[in-house]
């Protein structure tokens, strides 16, 4: 089982900020269209983080035009330009599914101010 | 050229590829291994080298004296696993040599062999992919094999029908499978999709053999 971690470990990339669920992001996506290639920017709530190792992942919700949409990304994946953390919020679990019922002001979250 | 090296599995994981697309990989411990034995046409009617698999040593005591001498006469300390692999017939493989795992490159395909884990005695469905019957309705037919054959004639069972009964810990050769990754500095060699065993089995990793000019 080691030797896997190990294996694993050379996977992971090293330039991932820590971040944590109930914190905004702007994740830096590489976008191909053809020969070209550009970045797009996903800007929104992380609420979840999943797995463990090169398999982990993280999905950012986001309102756009009053409609909800999330995206999972996995951390370690080479699409991510970088990922950049905009704000830490203070939450109390780790998933935030219960935002998905919750719009306008009842669906924000207070910013954590260090002491 | 030597065609094939031992290994061990180590387990699964996953690689990225560089648009982004997971790769599923097992990574594979091949080698060190050292030649114990040369066998040539002459000698054995075919062309192959003995490989001894570097790992723990086998205890001293429980060797019987045949093994033994048979790794003394090579010169190289003993080893759990032996295996053979073929080579050509000019290749200059002597007692003692070290076979690595730099013998493949990534984007190689190869064929590997391997004990499946043992799954015990299990029924026509699991072990035959029988379709069962169905599980409502009254029908009382769930999981069973269902007719074996006709009756007065042949009044026996057709030889090779399939049946319950032990399934797996058999030797199983999973083919083509893509070398996604070597590692010659850990001895890891990372291969497209799963092989053959449970974690820690003994592999053989062996190289596609050239197509005939036919296909």
């Amino acid at each position: 089982m080691d030797k896997l971690l190990e294996a694993e470990r050379q996977a992971l990339r090293g330039d991932i900020p820590p971040f944590a669920p109930g914190d905004t992001v702007k994740v830096h996506v590489k976008v191909r269209e053809g020969e070209k290639e550009r970045i797009q920017v996903f800007n929104g709530l992380v609420i979840a983080r999943k797995g463990g190792g090169v398999r982990e992942t993280f999905t950012v919700r986001k309102v756009s035009q009053g409609i909800g949409v999330e995206r999972t990304f996995p951390v370690h994946s080479p699409v991510l330009e970088k990922i950049e953390v905009e704000r830490h919020g203070v939450v109390r679990r780790a998933k935030l599914y219960y935002l998905r019922k919750l719009r306008g002001k009842a669906a924000r979250i207070a910013e954590k101010r260090d002491a | 050229m030597i065609t094939g090296i031992l290994g061990r599995k180590i387990g699964m994981t996953q690689l990225f590829a560089a648009d982004g697309t997971v790769v599923p990989v097992t990574v594979v411990e091949a080698g060190p291994c050292l030649v114990v034995q040369r066998k040539t046409k002459q000698n054995d009617g075919y062309d192959a080298v003995q490989l001894g698999l570097v790992g723990p040593r086998p205890s001293p005591r429980r060797l019987t004296k045949a093994v033994r001498g048979h790794f003394e006469k090579a010169g190289v300390p003993p080893t759990r696993t032996v295996g053979e692999v073929r080579c050509e017939e000019g290749d200059a493989f002597a007692p003692g040599d070290k076979v690595l795992c730099d013998i493949f490159n990534a984007a190689e395909h190869v064929d590997v062999v391997g004990v499946s884990k043992g799954k015990g005695f299990q029924g026509v469905i699991k072990r035959h992919g029988f379709g069962g019957g169905v599980a409502t309705h009254g029908s009382m037919f769930h999981r069973l094999p269902g007719s074996i054959g006709a009756s007065a004639f042949p009044s026996r069972v057709i030889a090779g029908t399939r049946s319950s009964g032990r399934m797996g810990g058999k030797q199983i050769t999973t083919k083509n499978l893509e070398v996604v990754k070597v590692d010659a500095e850990n001895h890891l060699i990372y291969l497209r999709g799963a092989v053959p065993g449970a974690r820690n089995t003994v592999v053989k990793i062996v190289k596609k053999r050239a197509k005939t000019q036919a296909a």
